[in-house]
């Protein structure tokens, strides 16, 4: 990297040069082309005052050595350091103690009862524990193929230009606000999957017996959240496969090549393989995001605490019921159950991170290779 | 052998379609997306989106200007907060903290920034709104806070870690105390890159929804008060959209247009004042 | 017979190699000697269409095996490269794969997917390449539980299971310790019955022993080529003589 040219010092030292430091027997700066006698008394310097102060730290060119404002900088900078790092702590002592009521009320286990009616104290979450699982199901199902078949594409087989170009506009998606992309969502998506739901139940092959495509075909429900969550997780899959693929050795290339594979056998054979382990920590990562997506899912799942098989149906995730009950909670205990609902959310999403976080990590150190993911 | 041979290569071309069709199709939502929002947005990209405020559902015609500064207000209160914080951590990390320290810390900041953002809602909820009784801004803004620290804390401390050894040494061996270095040779050099980590940090949060809904809460006055509820342009966005009235649905998408050009503009910026500096590195 | 004429290659318009003709008779080992960056790997890696694998290279001149152009043909690389092998300056197994899946990796890439048969190619090819009694109680393992030098002959071994014609190989030895060097050396004087060998080195001591016949190239030329002996011996070119000297490179 080059040197910036525009790096000052913040306390300019002022003639520097100009004058040697008295810090006892100096000579001065040679005359360019004099010749340097070594021996002898150097010659005369104008005397001081008075001699110079015996601090060995000290210059005459700075007030201090900065040491305590090294120590209050350091002080300052470790308690922001500090403070970001114990967020995490912070977030789950809060959450739990907003649960605590909720738990003590009902027990740990009234969590799993698929009755939720706040109005009635019933605060089982069994149909949100569904509801995000089988949405975070549909999206990776979409999300995982389509990110890694892409990243091939990308790496193996398309020009680096295009490859590039279909990166970025892979990478924009990722800044899409989640509330827009429901709004897409809402008008253009779901009347979309309606379109294909309707073609499905009324197909002549009589799809719609099938359990997974039982029930009025409304449009939105699991499918279309599955839909928008394979969209949100999509850039993410992408950039880290793309990564883990680039990071096969060229000699591995080499080695498969020479040994006379065409080019789909030198992808599927030898570079999918190496890969693996960090696509399946890419693949953790982008659920531990789609686990937790609220403003798109509430917009297009229906807002219903059931329970269904089907894609067609409607449904509920953990972070909808919170968007859509928490100001209309109708008790203290609801809020309370509703933050037992964020605390599940904040526990799986740490245990999930932590664990791809330290997937990826392992597998960059054994390939000898430091890997960043963003 | 030859027979199979190119079976095997039409196989192995079949497969290579497969991908290339999953390019194509990964590319489709952004322009599909973009391509709807410009179609339904333009039309209310009016400076009364600017200028008025929201009138009574029914009522044709109204602006965001009450959900357009209140977003300023939010957004602005968390950047005050968030990025000093962020950026001391991440300077923490990169020029003081002992290896084992800094990558746990990072390690920290990766969690975090994983966790969904209606989590750091709750967590805002239970800080500020239960202290303060009522919903406000600022508890919006706390929240905004939250998510935005990991994300400034990373982006400033990859960019620190791309300023070359050397020119701290070179520091240290002009006997600059380490403070000073951190601060005028390391962040310095490094400067740039923090800028742009921070704009789309910023931008990130711009658009966040879900932890707002039960902190900042919405108001459908203009507000500029931290201790008041405030309306947001995302929240409000959200209220219009799934409401039933056609006038409303048209001021979320101009709403949405406003909010996109924002991201996208920030994005741009972000890239330029890169390439700005690397021109300016290189003349 | 593998033979090159009037061999140009080009690296974005600059060439690298330029208007090298070279024989490589059967049951000989040749070798390429010459200093860093002389061309000696591109010349090899022409042989068996690797550079249609990098972008902006060009191949101009022929190049033929028992007098078939390998070039300008509309034979598949990826057949001619089952017929000309190539082992790399740095052991390259798969690591994903076992000891037995690395040696039969061509074969399976070829199609063969009787396991007999694959067994037997898997013997018999480790024997070939001095390795068999090694690992022979573990061929479920890794190969990365091998040495540096195991691991280059397993390479090889992996190369001759498809049974080709030629062998080329690029610095075999330089990762490798003497002991390991001349273990593989003395296979490819065993090979040498059975198919070409041709070996890149920078080593004079190792193509002065191990070799028939070298070829000097310098910066992209041919400056001598012909019997080892005669090259070492009395050499016909100054360029030749200093180099073998050691007078540069």
């Amino acid at each position: 990297m080059d040197v910036p040219t525009s790096t000052t010092l913040e306390s300019p030292a002022p003639g520097l040069g100009s004058r040697p430091p008295s810090t006892g027997a100096a000579l001065p700066p040679a005359q360019p082309g004099a010749v340097q006698v070594d021996s002898g008394p150097p010659p005369a310097e104008p005397p001081l005052a008075e001699p110079p102060p015996a601090e060995p730290l000290v210059d005459r060119y700075h007030r201090s050595t900065g040491r305590t404002a090294d120590r209050i900088f350091r002080l300052a900078t470790g308690a922001c350091a500090l403070s970001v790092a114990a967020l995490i702590l912070v977030a789950v002592l809060y959450l739990v103690h907003g649960s605590v009521p909720a738990f003590r009320a009902n027990g740990l286990g009234a969590i799993l009862s698929p009755v939720w009616d706040p109005t009635n104290q019933k605060y089982g979450a069994l149909s949100f524990l569904f509801g995000t699982a089988y949405t975070s199901l549909i999206g990776m199902a979409i999300a995982l193929p389509l990110g890694v078949l892409t990243a091939v594409a990308l790496v193996e087989i398309l020009p680096k230009a295009l490859s590039q170009a279909i990166s970025l506009a892979v990478e924009l998606l990722a800044a899409i606000p989640s509330v827009l992309l429901g709004l897409w969502g809402i008008f253009v998506l779901v009347p979309l999957v309606r379109t294909v739901e309707i073609a499905i139940y009324k197909s002549p092959l009589g799809l719609k017996k099938l359990p997974i495509f039982a029930g009025p075909p409304l449009g939105v429900g699991y499918l279309s959240a599955g839909v928008l969550l394979a969209i949100m997780a999509l850039p993410f899959i992408l950039s880290v496969t793309r990564e883990v693929i680039l990071q096969v050795p060229s000699a591995q290339r080499e080695a498969a090549y020479a040994l006379g594979a065409t080019r789909w056998q030198a992808i599927r054979r030898f570079i999918l393989p190496y890969s693996w382990k960090g696509i399946f920590g890419a693949g953790l990562l982008g659920l531990a995001r789609v686990l937790g997506e609220t403003m798109a899912v509430t917009m297009v799942i229906g807002n219903t605490p059931q329970i269904k098989a089907s894609l067609f149906a409607s449904g509920y995730t953990l972070a909808s019921v919170i968007a859509n009950e928490f100001t209309e909670a109708p008790s203290d205990l609801a809020i309370s159950a509703l933050i037992s609902l964020g605390l599940i959310l904040l526990l799986v999403s740490i245990l999930l991170n932590g664990a791809a976080r330290i997937m990826l990590l392992r597998l960059s150190r054994s390939h000898g290779t430091p890997q960043e993911v963003k | 052998m030859s027979g199979s041979h190119r079976l095997r290569k039409i196989q192995g071309r079949l497969m290579e379609g497969v991908c290339l069709l999953a390019a194509l199709l990964a590319v489709i939502p952004l322009f599909a997306f973009m391509w709807h929002l410009a179609a339904k947005g333009a039309s209310s990209l009016t400076l009364n989106l600017f200028t008025q405020l929201p009138l009574p559902p029914g009522e044709v015609g109204g602006g965001l200007k009450n959900a357009i500064v209140g977003s300023l207000v939010v957004v602005g209160l968390a950047t005050v907060a968030g990025i000093p914080l962020g950026v001391g951590a991440a300077v923490y990390m990169s020029e003081f903290a002992r290896p084992k320290v800094a990558s746990s810390l990072r390690f920290a900041c990766d969690v975090l920034s994983g966790i969904p953002s209606i989590v750091m809602g709750l967590l805002a909820y239970q800080v500020v709104v239960v202290r303060m009784h009522h919903f406000s801004a600022l508890s919006g803004s706390v929240a905004l806070a939250f998510i935005m620290l990991p994300v400034v804390v990373i982006t400033t401390q990859e960019m620190l870690r791309l300023v070359p050894h050397s020119l701290r040494e070179a520091g240290h061996a002009l006997g600059i105390p380490a403070w000073r270095i951190a601060s005028s040779i390391s962040l310095r050099a490094a400067a740039p890159g923090v800028l742009t980590g921070m704009i789309l940090a910023v931008s990130r949060v711009a658009g966040e929804t879900a932890p707002l809904l039960f902190t900042s809460f919405g108001n459908p006055y203009l507000s500029a008060d931290p201790r008041q509820p405030i309306a947001t342009l995302p929240h409000t966005i959200f209220t219009y959209a799934i409401s039933p009235y056609d006038d409303w649905h048209r001021l979320a998408y101009g709403g949405a247009l406003v909010l996109v050009l924002g991201i996208l503009g920030s994005t741009l910026l972000s890239r330029f004042i890169l390439w700005w500096h690397r021109r300016s590195l290189n003349v | 017979m593998l033979a090159c004429a009037d061999l140009t290659i080009e690296f974005n318009r600059k060439a690298v190699l330029k208007g090298v003709s070279l024989q490589f008779p059967p049951r000989k080992i040749s070798a390429i000697i010459g200093p860093s960056g002389c061309g000696k790997s591109t010349l090899l890696r022409s042989f068996n269409r690797m550079h249609d694998l990098t972008k902006g290279a060009r191949v101009i001149g022929s190049v033929t095996l028992d007098g078939r152009e390998i070039y300008n043909t509309s034979e598949d690389p990826v057949l001619i490269r089952r017929r000309i092998g190539m082992v790399f300056q740095k052991a390259n197994p798969f690591p994903t794969l076992s000891i037995y899946e690395n040696t039969i990796a061509g074969l399976r890439l070829a199609g063969v997917t009787s396991t007999p048969v694959l067994k037997e190619a898997a013997e018999k090819a480790l024997v070939d390449a001095a390795l068999w009694d090694e690992v022979k109680d573990r061929l479920k393992s890794s190969p990365m539980t091998l040495s540096g030098g195991q691991q280059q002959r397993l390479c090889i071994a992996r190369a001759l299971a498809v049974d080709p014609e030629v062998l080329l190989m690029d610095e075999p030895c330089s990762a490798l310790d003497p002991i390991a060097t001349s273990k593989i050396e003395e296979l490819m004087f065993r090979l040498r019955e059975r198919l070409i060998v041709v070996i890149v080195t920078h080593n004079m001591q190792q193509a002065a022993r191990a070799s028939d016949r070298t070829a000097f190239l310098w910066m992209g030329e041919l400056i001598e080529a012909g019997e080892t002996e005669a090259i070492f011996t009395s050499p016909k070119k100054t360029m030749t003589e200093d180099y073998i000297t050691g007078r540069f490179g």
